[in-house]
């Protein structure tokens, strides 16, 4: 029985099917976010109230208002519900040592950091586009120096890249404001400090790729059709190898979120990794609460948006929702 | 033939990491041998002193000998590294266990919780559990070591599960041992295969992890001699001292490079692909 249906389902509506699991998936992993951050405030020892209020002091008359606005006088699983509700309309709390609510704190520090995110990895996929496609199957030594350059840049810790391109280009060379920066010449150095490591994985993962692709027969076809071989590697082998480029998408920006509260402590920038290492250091839980569940709500909407990406990228893909076509 | 031989002579980049890891060993457990003097040894009258003879990497903001420091600092990055592996992959083959052997049910909450673990960057979660652990070296090492459990997890979960189905699992069943004898003696020991050269490369992203969060304050103090406190110590300095800024890095990044040239030389070693 079970069989029968098992081998019908997936037949009939691939994408359709897939972007549902994909779409539960998601919805799975932000209410873990969610529980995480609501067992955070339970499991931290001492009264809830005093780990919301953190460090600052309030009057009694706040901490019945903070007592009557969690529902603490309530069963846990009574305040988990609201917290699930409060969570779902977009309320994430409040600071009480920044005086003011999670939500608006985060959308006034979330400019910054995307501009600082989108521009690193801009760059990065840029570089790793070129920088993969160019030394693919070259000589021996080429090769030899670019996967040697890559090690390198996948250790290089993302702060301390930071701290050296500082030094080099602000301190000795003076080329770069060292500290905040506004517009474009404060945001080269930190998006280039975020972008080394994943240019790095990048080119080596689709370097990868295209020296296996550039041996397949199409590739002995498009250049017997008189393709130059840089026509053959840009507008052919390129297109095959970023679909394992965009897999690595969403571990990808992750890793440059992560990267963010060092980067912008070390060149004084505003934004979202400024507010949670101050969060942390103060002990003001309701923020770093909020972070945690925007940090995997962004998470889940890149990786819509990659599996879409897909269906751009490869045909074949698209295709797929109308079998015996 | 010519394939066997790639794979069993390793690079000369394979056998500099060696070396380096050698060194990084030795200078953990004896610094003593590698410098004569005190990390913490103030001298303020050779402040901030550029590469010398008497100081081969210059001096900080306090005339502490940097070769010396960086030296000692070996053994506290080498020891939260290990430790944060040996935690994650003892918790992660518990998990990974119970959920290749147990039923369906435990099987999919465990991958799934797994799975929303694996979706946040780990900086994030350990940051979360430091605001309620409050910093410290061990409070950070154990933050980072939870969130490094899911990937063992998931690595073992799925070795258990096909090596569970394999002959001599199941000839050891019809011999009649023990259970627990099957797993500890026969399966485990099959898992733990491809978790050498994933754990080899782990440690690396642990020690920058442990640096990363030394360098927000989070974990070890600056006059600790620490490679990440060492750059947070000397932030103020780095515009008239290049030094400060460059050698404590540069050991972090040589012993991440190591260590990944040499996990990657194991993967390849292991699954017979030429190094």
């Amino acid at each position: 029985m079970s069989r029968v249906s098992k081998s019908r389902t997936p037949a009939r509506h691939p994408v359709a099917r897939r972007t549902l699991v994909r779409l539960g998936a998601s919805l799975l992993v932000l209410w873990g976010a969610v529980t995480l951050a609501f067992a955070s405030l339970h499991l931290t020892p001492g009264s809830i109230e005093d780990t919301l209020i953190g460090q600052s002091t309030v009057t009694p008359e706040v901490r019945a208002q903070i007592v009557a606005d969690y529902g603490l006088d309530e069963p846990v699983h009574v305040q988990y519900l609201a917290y699930l509700g409060r969570v779902l309309k977009g309320d994430l709390g409040h600071s009480y040592q920044l005086h003011d609510s999670v939500s608006s704190l985060i959308s006034s520090q979330a400019v910054p950091s995307l501009q600082l995110t989108l521009t690193g990895l801009g760059l990065a996929a840029v570089t790793a586009i070129l920088l993969s496609l160019l030394t693919a199957k070259r000589s021996r030594l080429l090769r030899g120096v670019v996967s040697g350059l890559e090690l390198v840049g996948i250790s290089v810790p993302v702060f301390w890249a930071g701290i050296l391109l500082l030094t080099v280009f602000s301190f000795q060379l003076g080329w770069f404001p060292a500290a905040g920066g506004d517009g474009f010449s404060g945001l080269v150095l930190p998006a280039v400090a975020v972008a080394i490591s994943v240019t790095a994985l990048l080119s080596q993962v689709m370097r990868e790729g295209l020296e296996t692709v550039l041996e397949e027969p199409f590739v002995l076809t498009a250049r017997a059709r008189g393709l130059s071989d840089l026509a053959v590697r840009f507008r052919h082998a390129l297109r095959h190898v970023l679909l394992p480029a965009v897999t690595l998408g969403g571990w990808l920006f992750g890793l440059v979120l992560g990267g963010l509260v060092t980067i912008e402590m070390i060149f004084s920038r505003q934004g979202l990794g400024q507010l949670t290492l101050n969060a942390v250091t103060g002990k003001d839980l309701p923020v770093v609460m909020g972070v945690v569940v925007l940090t995997s709500g962004v998470y889940v909407v890149v990786n819509i948006l990659l599996d879409l990406l897909y269906l751009v990228i490869d045909p074949r893909l698209r295709g797929a929702h109308e079998p015996g076509s | 033939m010519s394939r066997v031989r790639e794979c069993r002579t390793p690079r000369p980049g394979v056998w500099g990491a060696a070396v380096f890891l050698v060194l990084l060993i030795a200078a953990a457990v004896f610094p003593g041998l590698l410098v004569s003097g005190d990390p913490n040894g103030t001298d303020m009258l050779a402040a901030l002193q550029g590469p010398t003879a008497d100081h081969p990497l210059g001096t900080d903001a306090n005339g502490r000998d940097l070769l010396t420091r960086i030296v000692h600092g070996a053994r506290p990055s080498l020891l939260a590294g290990l430790g944060v592996t040996a935690l994650s992959i003892a918790a992660g083959t518990v998990i990974g266990l119970a959920a290749g052997l147990g039923g369906r049910i435990a099987d999919e909450t465990l991958m799934r919780l797994v799975d929303v673990v694996l979706s946040i960057p780990t900086l994030m979660l350990a940051l979360l559990v430091i605001t309620i652990t409050g910093p410290g070296v061990f409070n950070t090492v154990l933050a980072i070591a939870f969130f490094m459990v899911p990937k063992y997890a998931r690595l073992i979960r799925t070795q258990v599960a096909v090596i569970r189905r394999a002959g001599f699992v199941e000839a050891a069943t019809s011999l009649g041992l023990t259970r627990v004898r099957i797993v500890l003696r026969h399966i485990l020991p099959n898992a733990f295969q491809p978790l050498l050269a994933l754990a080899t490369i782990e440690v690396g992203a642990a020690i920058v992890a442990v640096a990363s969060l030394s360098f927000l304050g989070l974990g070890a103090k600056p006059p600790a001699p620490e490679w990440g406190a060492m750059l947070a110590g000397g932030r103020d300095y780095f515009s008239v001292a290049w030094w400060v800024a460059v050698f404590p890095g540069v050991a972090i990044t040589l012993t991440v490079l190591s260590i990944t040239v040499l996990g990657r030389y194991l993967q390849r070693r292991l699954e017979g692909r030429p190094a």
